[in-house]
């Protein structure tokens, strides 16, 4: 256990009934930073959290936060960290201040010294205006900021998101993210789950990507996108032109070949300086016009289609829902 | 130990914060137990005798027994939402004492049953009750009814975390509590009743605990009753309060 890592998990194992839920992951956090932990529904990610949160044994293997083992030395590290579930878990009858209080007497703050904190927290997360309203007032947006101040109020050096923004709007999702960078930059260390590629993207320094309880890959989302190799090249044809003739035009291009697609052709490029003059060239030579055509970075979405051989959304619900009370 | 007393109030603090926010809840604990009482006195009281007693002084015993075993659904409910809604999570993610969230919730029920009693008690003398007793056996009536209530309410916080929703809770908690409060003395003499059913009522526990009360408000022969509403009470916490904190273990801890 080097004293850089914040979270450190080896072979971890958990079984609900026939379902394999972590299927010994092995996984480095270091400190100060955000490790996004990717991966369709039932992939394991919650279970993960819940075992590394002190919520759930596991089976076999071992995790460590912060040096503290999570079966043996629970009670030390639960005043460490912090937990944010998916579903936001405050009272809906009692008040913003009136949660927040109860959380840091629970933590054993005394409560004139946990209302000042709690008092802190609202500000900070634009709440102060709705203090004094019971929770269930609030937007999901502002539930989602409650529950997330409630897992600060110990200033806690490490911090479980479970999928912090799902089912969030656009803009609630925004001002969300901010505050997690926020903190990240105070040297909070997160981990986080989502489902959502453009989350990780954004937030996470390194992404561990599971399924099926199993880590299939993990890097930093520059990493994983390299190993896509390079560039994507799409390339509208103009209607009635022939893909076929576009897809032998472009084929050494690449190292893979080409995939056309009613009439848009997709490659991965080995240069990406000069790929898009080469194409249009090449196109022109082969005779195949051209209606519209973009050279990008391929994204999370690329990688975990590539990774997984599905779609990260679309897996959704039904399969490991059984695997992941919730 | 400190941390689990501390805890406790605090959770219970918190229950009995939300309660006034929960209408639906505090007209269970105020307008309903005050209808009960009109009802039976005036709707069905004429018909039914019962020797050596006015009926308002034979009923009002009956109906707060049954109405502190209604206030432990407050606690069936509550910690079925908080398994729910991912609040046990949080509870459990939180370095506070194991025991604080079921003792917290049993603690705040005596607080609502002191509640709905006096209220009772208050519409009971407005129409004719009246204690028969020492102010001491009166008091000790009171504590034997907290008592009991409490004890209640652990078998309810075994039930709420048992059940996979509120709906559930009801229909279990009612199938439950309502033959037990209903096949006993609290509204109608034992004697009164079909063999089977006599036999049943005779050796239900809300009997013994109705019989005991009646002693010390009205000076109704005591027998065992006292003692055995005391062991009975004590009896369901030693059976369902280790039942409850397993059920909550396993509830929270999957």
């Amino acid at each position: 256990m080097t004293p850089s890592s914040a979270i450190e998990v080896s072979g971890l194992v958990k079984h609900f009934g026939s379902v394999r839920a972590l299927d010994g992951i092995d996984l480095v956090a270091p400190q100060g930073q955000v490790l996004g932990l990717l991966g369709p529904n039932g992939a394991g990610k919650t279970t993960l959290v819940r075992v590394l949160a002190t919520l759930l044994r596991p089976d076999a293997g071992s995790a460590h936060v912060l040096g503290l083992d999570v079966q043996h030395e629970a009670a030390q590290l639960r005043e460490r960290i912090g937990l944010a579930g998916q579903y936001a878990a405050v009272d809906e009858n009692l008040t913003g201040l009136e949660n927040l209080t109860m959380v840091g007497r629970l933590y054993g703050a005394r409560r004139r010294p946990a209302r000042a904190r709690g008092r802190e927290l609202l500000e900070r997360f634009e709440l102060t205006d709705a203090e004094s309203r019971p929770a269930k007032t609030y937007s999901g947006g502002m539930r989602r900021r409650l529950d997330l101040a409630a897992a600060l109020v110990a200033r806690p050096p490490v911090l479980f998101l479970d999928e912090p923004t799902t089912g969030l709007d656009p803009r609630s999702r925004l001002s969300l993210w901010e505050v997690i960078e926020g903190l990240v930059a105070e040297g909070t260390t997160v981990l986080l789950t989502t489902q959502y590629l453009d989350e990780a993207d954004r937030l996470a320094d390194n992404i561990a990507v599971i399924d099926h309880g199993r880590l299939i890959a993990e890097g930093t989302p520059d990493q994983l996108k390299d190993r896509l190799g390079g560039e994507r090249l799409e390339v509208r044809l103009d209607a009635g032109a022939d893909p076929d003739v576009a897809v032998r035009a472009l084929a050494s291009m690449s190292d893979d070949p080409p995939t056309a697609e009613d009439c848009v052709v997709k490659l991965a490029v080995r240069e990406r300086s000069g790929a898009i003059v080469e194409a249009v060239q090449r196109l022109s030579d082969a005779g195949v016009g051209v209606d519209d055509l973009d050279l990008r970075r391929p994204t999370l979405d690329d990688v975990f289609l590539a990774l997984t051989g599905h779609v990260a959304e679309e897996h959704a619900a039904d399969e490991e829902k059984v695997g992941e009370p919730a | 130990m400190r941390r689990l007393v501390t805890d406790t109030l605090i959770i219970a603090e918190r229950n009995l914060i939300r309660l006034p926010r929960a209408p639906e809840l505090l007209i269970g604990f105020t307008v309903q137990p005050i209808m009960f009482v009109l009802l039976f006195r005036y709707v069905f009281g004429g018909a039914i005798s019962t020797p050596g007693y006015s009926y308002v002084d034979y009923l009002i015993p009956g109906i707060i027994v049954q109405n502190i075993a209604f206030g432990g659904f407050a606690t069936a409910l509550g910690l079925n939402e908080d398994v729910r809604k991912g609040l046990i999570d949080r509870f459990r993610s939180l370095p506070m004492s194991r025991a604080a969230v079921l003792g917290g919730r049993t603690l705040a029920d005596v607080a609502t049953n002191t509640l709905s009693m006096t209220i009772l008690l208050i519409t009971g003398v407005i129409i004719g009750f009246t204690f028969n007793t020492t102010i001491s056996d009166a008091v000790a009536g009171i504590a034997l009814l907290l008592l009991f209530g409490y004890a209640f309410s652990w078998f309810l916080a075994f039930l709420g975390l048992l059940a996979s929703s509120p709906e559930s809770v009801n229909s279990f908690g009612f199938i439950a509590v309502f033959p037990l409060t209903f096949i006993s003395s609290a509204f109608v003499p034992v004697a009164s009743m079909p063999d089977g059913l006599r036999q049943f009522a005779e050796v239900n526990p809300f009997t013994i605990v109705v019989d005991a009360i009646r002693h010390l408000w009205l000076g109704a022969p005591a027998g065992n009753n006292v003692w055995g509403a005391v062991a009975w009470s004590l009896a369901i916490i030693a059976v369902f309060a280790p039942l409850a904190v397993a059920r909550y273990r396993r509830a929270a801890g999957r």
